[in-house]
């Protein structure tokens, strides 16, 4: 794996062909989790591991496994890996467990994992198999967060909060109230905040990518503003 | 046809191993965390519990001194329960019973509360509900002290029309907007204390530690 391929796989996780804002699959997860930064880091990274581990350990055994029954493979092969770290939260982080309760379980319906699976480890080797895992993984985990924070400070004006669910009681101290006596806005924190939510991040991308293809050109107008839908 | 069978029996012995390699997997990880599964989930109901029943109350071990819990129409349940006892040098001081709210606004209110020997509350808590965010979930803690409102009633102080929001010409104050959860949380506290003085003598029965 050079160089060149890797920053290829990079770009195409975090950004081209994000899971979140491009591909649109695991959005059940991502809708449902993002109310909280903490939440949707979690669950990010919780996917994020399950996808590096399932892609490096279906990348090895792709010529072994005959074409009829790669999928129930594939598929019996993340549920294990999915199993396994929801043990392992169960055991060591288990007020995180307890909040995000069945998507964990969930992450093997995550379409995305299997996607990865299917249409990039089932092909590659295993160095670049996991990390295009990995980098979808992150890619998704960074929408998660920003959705996340976005409607956790609208929704409730703070951030972080839950951390102690993480590192302890003692964590508790690290939650950033960003708007002191906040009252909050109910909307951001039921589903209809993360589909709005969600809406503008797309929105916000494509107008990026817009504006990057249109540099030369003058640029479009930029009536796009996210916070036009926010009413 | 001997070509067929053969890729079957193949494809299947194939799928055969992936199966038991998984299944291999996941036994030993269970058996590597099941130790610290079991002790996190006690931790939490400690938790829990010492919330309502205050630990100088009780000097037993008291995630241990259990009393399973037949399912009662009184306590909402459909599935047997379990009932920890809080003793202070061997004397039963405080039971703690779940019980369930079966008609909140959004489906079933799950509660856990500590009930006194003398009959009043020690206190009451909300472990899982589907209530409104917002709107129906001040009878979480974390959300406002509302449940405090439990901590020392019970059933000889208050009578039977005490037992319901004031809107309802009861002593239990509730939030404008959101009268069904705590018509629900009330009733089901009431008949847990029902329950309770129901079967005073067979919850703080001595012999303990059948779990």
């Amino acid at each position: 794996m050079n160089l060149h391929e890797m920053k290829d796989i990079a770009y195409n996780g975090l950004w081209k062909q994000n899971p979140g804002l491009v591909q649109l699959l695991g959005l059940c997860p991502l809708l449902a989790v993002s109310n909280t930064l903490v939440n949707a880091v979690s669950l990010g990274l919780a996917t994020t591991l399950v996808m590096s581990l399932s892609s490096a350990a279906i990348a090895p055994i792709r010529s072994y496994v005959p074409n009829e029954i790669r999928i129930p493979v594939f598929i019996l092969i993340i549920a294990v890996l999915v199993t396994v770290v929801q043990y392992i939260m169960n055991a060591y982080m288990y007020g995180l467990y307890v909040v995000l309760g069945i998507f964990i379980p969930l992450i093997v319906t995550n379409c995305i994992v299997l996607a990865r699976a299917e249409s990039f480890a089932s092909k590659n080797p295993m160095l670049p198999s996991a990390f295009d895992g990995m980098m979808m993984g992150l890619g998704l985990t960074a929408v998660l967060a920003s959705l996340g924070a976005l409607r956790e400070v609208i929704g409730k004006g703070t951030l972080l909060s839950g951390i102690d669910l993480v590192f302890g009681e003692s964590a508790k101290a690290w939650v950033i109230h960003v708007i002191p006596d906040y009252h909050g806005f109910l909307l951001a924190i039921l589903p209809p905040g993360a589909f709005i939510g969600l809406g503008l991040l797309i929105a916000g991308k494509n107008w990026l990518d817009l504006r990057a293809a249109a540099k030369p050109r003058k640029q479009p107008a930029a009536n796009v503003q996210p916070e036009a839908a926010q009413g | 046809m001997k070509r067929i069978v053969r890729s079957t029996l193949q494809t299947a012995l194939n799928l055969a191993f992936f199966a038991i390699l998984g299944t291999a997997i996941l036994s030993a990880t269970y058996y590597l965390t099941h130790a610290a599964i079991v002790h996190s989930e006690q931790q939490e109901k400690l938790k829990l519990i010492t919330q309502i029943v205050p630990t100088e109350l009780f000097d037993n071990d008291i995630i241990q001194d259990t009393l399973p819990i037949a399912a009662d129409p009184l306590l909402g349940t459909t599935e047997t329960t379990t009932a920890y006892r809080a003793r202070l040098k061997g004397v039963p001081s405080t039971v703690v019973l779940e019980a369930i709210a079966p008609d909140g606004y959004s489906g079933k209110i799950a509660l856990v509360l500590a009930v006194r020997s003398n009959g009043q509350l020690a206190g009451v808590r909300v472990v899982a509900h589907k209530e409104t965010p917002g709107l129906g979930d001040y009878i979480e803690l974390g959300k406002s002290p509302w449940i405090k409102g439990f901590d020392d009633k019970s059933r000889t102080e208050y009578s039977a029309e005490d037992w319901q929001v004031q809107k309802d010409g009861g002593k239990f104050s509730y939030m404008t907007g959101a009268t069904i959860t705590p018509r629900a949380v009330i009733k089901a506290v009431h008949h847990a204390l029902q329950y309770f003085d129901a079967h005073r003598d067979e919850l703080f029965a001595p012999q303990g530690g059948r779990s």
